[in-house]
């Protein structure tokens, strides 16, 4: 391919300079001792420190990740069955139903999304709070884990299937043994995604969560709405360190598997 | 045998589906129809065909439109230029880093640099105007909402432009055709699947948006998503707001119909 001209690097620059003022400019002024966001008068901790001395804040963080990775492992345990299952249908309409019927939340805008469930909660009598909250989180990662493990289903060999079966594996072993591991790439992107889903999450938790129940997002939410608070600097200061070092972990751990099997295929 | 493994691992996945994709849109569509006292009713219709709510509906569209119009503008070409970087896919990272800090923070962080005594306005102030109140603006609605879903059209584009065979334009520049022409004879054509998936990740969203516009906007635009969110949490009116979600659903039907295209040729 050819070089990039010197337009196009401006060009991008620009566009990357847009992409992250905003993010560190939150952070620049989570350090300000003067508590608004455009008079930077000293340099101090005061902010982080409240974060962490403010109890409840720690709680609606731990609530969070609890959420997050409750509803990200049930969602990917529902979604990985439930991509076995439909790759094992043979009559290809009712597969592109399923699939149509699967794609449904995904594309869902969030607000018809919580409104519904907030409908159903409240019909079925479950409590609007961490139940609710959790629910829904597992209601809408479900689909986006199918649609990470079924490729990988799909690419996969049905001997291999028969062959365990001629070896005398019972369908219990086939499972954990041939199909698991073969599809575990798309298991692990599959809940990788549902937990960003969830942390992500803003609308469909506005709907369903009561009063006594907050995750971090609606939490900034009404922090937000009450004015300008250097508290909520300071919790994007956090949020960002933690989600640059999950990033350079993610790419090291796949960087090195992604080596391990080359070399082991030289071997 | 293996049909037997096969519904048995179907069966949570069904209860999933019934419980929460059937009735809940099942559950709109029966709320609808209900006024404020529970009785069975199409009132909640005709006032969603009233002027009032065309109008929010239009208006509501023409928003959606500009935002997915203006991303789509900055992002085609970013993502092109991408794809011609030395070090591509650790680009593209830079690009989706971003989108996992928090929609809120990132929301939040333009009531800072649009307020009245914000960066934005100091840059105003030097160019020697007055500055003035940029939140709470049309404008400022627009550019967040389009800041946060440049990295998601970025991304389908970018994986489009990616898997393009670049024999293909050498082919097209070796039968003489100017790099203009390439692009919107070759290029273009092959990746329209990526810009078709970009735009559906930005439209419907961007109809159904209401965080952005009570922070950013002040009250200033309503969007469906706003009318939704307010008949819900704020009139308490389930019946209206239904109705409008209703139509949300609609819309995004007819979104699914017209994407669903390239999946037929596929192997599922």
């Amino acid at each position: 391919m050819r070089k990039l001209t010197n337009t196009s690097k401006l060009y991008l620059t620009i566009v990357f300079v847009i992409l992250y003022a905003p993010i560190f400019y939150l952070i620049f002024y989570s350090f300000n001792s003067g508590g608004t966001m455009h008079n930077f008068e000293s340099f101090t901790l005061e902010h982080y420190r409240a974060v962490f001395e403010d109890s409840r804040l720690i709680i609606i963080l731990i609530n969070t990740v609890i959420v997050a990775l409750l509803s990200g492992l049930i969602a990917t345990i529902l979604g990985t069955l439930g991509a076995i299952g439909i790759v094992s249908i043979k009559d290809s309409k009712m597969r592109n139903t399923l699939l149509s019927l699967n794609n449904i939340l995904i594309v869902s805008p969030d607000v018809v999304i919580g409104a519904s469930f907030l409908i159903l909660f409240t019909m079925i009598g479950v409590k609007l709070g961490f139940a609710s909250v959790l629910l829904s989180h597992i209601a809408f990662s479900v689909p986006i884990v199918v649609l990470m493990v079924l490729p990988k289903l799909l690419e996969m060999n049905t001997s291999l299937i028969d062959a365990a079966h001629d070896l005398g594996a019972t369908r219990r072993d086939v499972l954990t043994r041939v199909i698991l591991p073969y599809i575990q790439p798309g298991i692990f992107a599959g809940f990788f995604l549902a937990l960003t889903y969830s942390l992500d999450d803003f609308a469909v938790t506005f709907f369903v969560t009561g009063n006594g129940f907050s995750t971090l997002s609606v939490e900034i939410y009404s922090m937000a709405r009450a004015g300008i608070s250097l508290t909520v600097n300071a919790i994007s200061g956090i949020i960002f360190v933690v989600t640059v070092l999950i990033v350079i972990g993610y790419y090291f751990v796949t960087n090195r598997t992604k080596h391990a099997h080359e070399t082991g295929a030289h071997e | 045998m293996r049909n037997k493994v096969s519904t048995g691992s179907l069966f949570p996945y069904f209860i999933w589906i019934v419980l929460f994709v059937i009735a809940p849109i099942a559950l709109i569509v029966y709320y609808s129809m209900l006024d404020l006292d529970g009785n069975f009713t199409l009132d909640n219709y005709k006032a969603f065909f009233t002027p009032v709510y065309l109008k929010m509906t239009l208006t509501s569209f023409w928003y959606a439109f500009l935002i997915t119009f203006f991303t789509l503008l900055i992002s085609y070409p970013t993502a092109f230029f991408l794809t011609k970087t030395k070090h591509k896919h650790l680009w593209l990272m830079l690009i989706i880093i971003p989108s996992w800090i928090n929609l809120l923070l990132k929301t939040y962080a333009f009531i800072g640099i649009f307020g009245l005594y914000g960066p934005l306005n100091a840059v105003v102030k030097v160019f020697g105007f007055e500055p003035q109140q940029i939140l709470f603006t049309d404008f400022s609605f627009i550019f967040v909402s389009v800041y946060i879903f440049i990295p998601f059209m970025i991304i389908p584009i970018f994986n489009a432009l990616d898997k393009l065979n670049p024999t293909l334009i050498y082919a097209a520049r070796d039968l003489g055709a100017s790099s203009f022409t390439t692009f919107r004879r070759v290029v273009f054509p092959l990746t329209i699947a990526g810009v078709k998936s970009g735009i559906q990740t930005t439209f419907i969203p961007a109809l159904s948006l209401f965080m952005i516009t009570r922070l950013i906007a002040g009250n200033q635009v309503i969007t469906l998503g706003t009318a939704i969110e307010q008949q819900f949490l704020v009139s308490q009116n389930w019946g209206m707001g239904s109705t409008i979600a209703v139509f949300l659903i609609i819309i995004m039907f007819i979104s699914m119909l017209l994407t669903s295209q390239k999946s037929k040729g596929g192997r599922v």
